[in-house]
């Protein structure tokens, strides 16, 4: 060992380094060591979600013949993204360890305000949009400031937000009735596609700008001597992104018409709305203060406040943001369906969502998640209804399965939870 | 004798018709350790909380490098340069020790959170007070030991270029090799010229690094003097009844919560 020198010499501030200071994981094999190891530890991250979308398409594709088809899997893609929109929001109030259980129905009654403002006003589309996320703006702040400045647990405020807010397209609309949802634009979020080379042009950018950031990361990072991982690592994810994004734009990009004599092809107009929203997410919850904050504050709220961090402030723009995203998802669901009713964001649209953000990877004691984890979780959930749907199941069956699912996720959460803390990962 | 970097004069605080801290004195003087010793409900930790700017004061005055000042709240005492480390911590177990040091005063560029300052900020703090037990600055904070966990939060302490750090009881859930890390610490901090206020029960720590002691006994300072003025016996004296030979408050008797 004449080369295991530096652990018993003194250590050399000089260097701007201290003792047994890593700088780098190593080599592939120790990263996927380290990998591994925080696995053991409880740390599954993703790992559980993608291996059971795999097992899912599996059992789906072997049941019945027209799950793999690409018209069935545009399809999906536009099920899961209201999904994942509304997953995308309810991370944020994971994150804190609180829960909104209103937020399904704070998206029916957004899209129903955005339908009204539509058809009874003729505004145009984003004029309407933003009244709908405005509105669940205002419903955000007003859950956050009960839960923030009288202290009532998010539960309860959110169970009886959950009950009231049923009655806003109930009132709007009356039981029975619908607004129809035909604005172009946003109707065609989910019935009109990318043109094909515009899909391939985005697909090709998005790659090469993540590659692109990615070596100059990895770059700047080892050149200032700080901790990055191996560039095997690097090169290997660029590698799984370009497969996966490549190969998506290519099933989607190709003629899926099940009638010959037109053609469907092109990416759903909904996928470049999820994955704009997954980008500016993801940035704003790991490269801003705000983002560190909220994580801060789901980790341990008293460490935060005694940080100087404004706790009230940031766990109001949290239930703002999961409301604001949640009037997003009532608009996509709106516009899949083709029409707005008093019962939409109901039923299972919430469970599916905390289970979509739950499978993902997100806790549900707090302090851990991503926007990643709404869009993982959410194709999930989306394949396993559009799977039973295919298989032409009793509906019952569907809640029974998806109830499951949550259970399943949320004792994978809990027991990796016990792990970590006894592992200390 | 050095001026002390902060003092408090003639201090009383009351919660409610509790009066728990009568008439207090005290100083903290740069490069030195200060131990403030005293039983269970002396009232240490509202000392601290009063220099840390937590608890307002009903009387007396706040000077800090000769000067008077006027503090209404963490932030002007965190502004001074005085910062806490707390008991109870206060670290966030999911995230990384540089998140933790820089949590609340993150540093940022145009484009967002500047983690190479902060990693790189981070590590020479750790370097410069010859940390010798965390692996790598991306440690997450919940796969730390207790003194590792100690030490982060004294490193994220004197990050800040702070002029006096207040440790309450950095030892007290420690085992014998930690605590010695620690202790090491608080000397450094000191050597390095910051004014350390360290609050112990342990009369072999504070006799082996405290250069003052400061015995509060029913909210009364019994005794500020030099470490080499006493011996161990003489401080649980001082602490228990308030009085040891001619040190300590003239009447113990007369003192009354
Ligand atoms: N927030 C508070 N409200 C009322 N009484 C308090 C409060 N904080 C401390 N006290 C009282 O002040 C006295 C001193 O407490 P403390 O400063 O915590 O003592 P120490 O840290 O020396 O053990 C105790 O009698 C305690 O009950
Ligand atoms: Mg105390």
């Amino acid at each position: 060992m004449s080369t295991d020198t530096d652990t018993a010499s003194a250590p050399s501030p000089a260097a701007g380094g201290f003792d047994n200071d890593n700088r780098q994981a190593g080599s592939i094999a120790d990263s996927a060591r380290d990998y591994v190891n925080r696995l053991r530890g409880g740390d599954m991250g993703s790992l559980p979600a993608i291996l059971g979308l795999v097992v899912l398409v599996v059992i789906f594709a072997s049941l019945n013949d027209r799950f793999l088809t690409t018209y069935n899997m545009a399809n999906l893609v536009v099920q899961a993204s209201a999904i994942i929109v509304l997953a995308m929001g309810i991370v944020f109030v994971l994150l804190l360890g609180e829960i909104d259980l209103s937020a399904g129905v704070a998206g029916g009654a957004c899209a129903t305000i955005t339908a009204l403002m539509l058809i009874d006003y003729d505004w145009t589309w984003w004029m309407a949009t933003l009244a709908g996320v405005a509105f669940g703006a205002v419903i955000g702040l007003a859950i956050g400031s009960l839960v923030s400045f009288l202290g009532i647990p998010s539960f309860v405020v959110t169970l009886a937000f959950f009950l009231g807010l049923q009655a806003v397209p109930l009132k709007l609309i009356g039981s029975g009735g619908s607004l129809r949802f035909n604005d172009p634009v946003l109707r065609g979020l989910s019935i009109k596609n990318v043109p094909v080379t515009a899909g391939w042009v985005a697909a090709v950018v998005i790659v090469v700008a993540f590659a692109a950031l990615s070596l100059w990361r990895y770059r700047s990072l080892s050149a200032k001597g700080l901790i990055h991982p191996p560039i095997a690592l690097v090169v290997i994810r660029i590698a799984v992104l370009a497969v996966i994004v490549l190969g998506l734009t290519a099933l989607l990009n190709a003629n899926r018409s099940p009638n010959p004599i037109f053609d469907i092809s092109g990416i759903p107009w909904a996928a470049p709305v999820v994955i704009a929203l997954l980008l500016f997410w993801t940035y704003v919850l790991t490269k801003t203060r705000f983002g560190r904050h909220l994580y801060a504050v789901g980790g341990n709220a008293e460490a935060a406040r005694r940080a100087g961090i404004n706790v009230l402030r940031v766990r109001i723009m949290a239930f703002v943001i999961c409301t604001g995203m949640a009037a997003l998802a009532g608009l996509l669901s709106a516009s899949y369906t083709g029409k707005v009713s008093p019962g939409s964001g109901g039923s299972n649209t919430l469970l599916y969502a905390v289970a979509a953000a739950v499978i993902g990877g997100t806790s549900l004691f707090g302090g851990r998640g991503r926007a990643l984890d709404a869009v993982i979780g959410g194709l999930v959930i989306a394949t396993i209804s559009n799977g039973l749907g295919l298989l032409n199941q009793a509906a019952y069956i569907n809640f029974v399965v998806t109830g499951s699912v949550l259970l399943l996720a949320a004792s994978v959460d809990a027991i990796s939870r016990r792990r970590r803390s006894s592992a200390g990962v | 004798m050095v001026e002390p970097l902060l003092e408090l004069r003639g201090v009383n605080k009351s919660f409610g018709v509790v009066h728990v801290l009568h008439d207090v004195d005290f100083a903290v003087y740069p490069g030195q350790v200060t131990a403030l010793v005293g039983d269970n409900g002396a009232g240490k930790s509202t000392l601290v909380k009063i220099v840390a700017g937590i608890y307002g004061r009903d009387s007396g005055d706040y000077h800090f490098e000769g000067k008077k000042v006027e503090v209404h709240g963490p932030r002007d005492v965190a502004a001074l340069g005085v910062e806490v480390v707390y008991q109870d911590l206060a670290l966030c177990d999911n995230l990384d020790i540089v998140e933790n040091m820089f949590l609340g005063r993150e540093e940022t560029t145009r484009f967002g959170l500047d983690e190479v300052a902060m990693e790189t900020r981070a590590r020479e703090t750790l370097a410069s007070l010859s940390v010798r037990t965390v692996k790598s600055v991306r440690q997450s904070v919940a796969s730390l030991s207790g003194g590792q966990r100690q030490t982060v939060a004294i490193a994220k302490a004197v990050l800040w270029n702070s002029k006096v750090v207040l440790l309450d009881e950095p030892t007290a859930a420690l085992g014998v090799a930690q605590t010695r890390q620690v202790l090491d610490l608080v000397r450094r901090l000191a050597d390095r010229g910051l004014g350390v206020v360290l609050i112990s029960h342990n009369m072999g720590d504070v006799l082996e690094v405290a250069d003052r002691i400061t015995a509060l006994y029913l909210g009364r300072v019994a005794a500020d003097v030099s470490a080499k003025d006493v011996n161990h016996s003489q401080i649980v004296e001082l602490i228990t009844a308030g009085r040891s030979g001619d040190l300590g408050i003239a009447d113990p008797a007369t003192a009354t919560v």
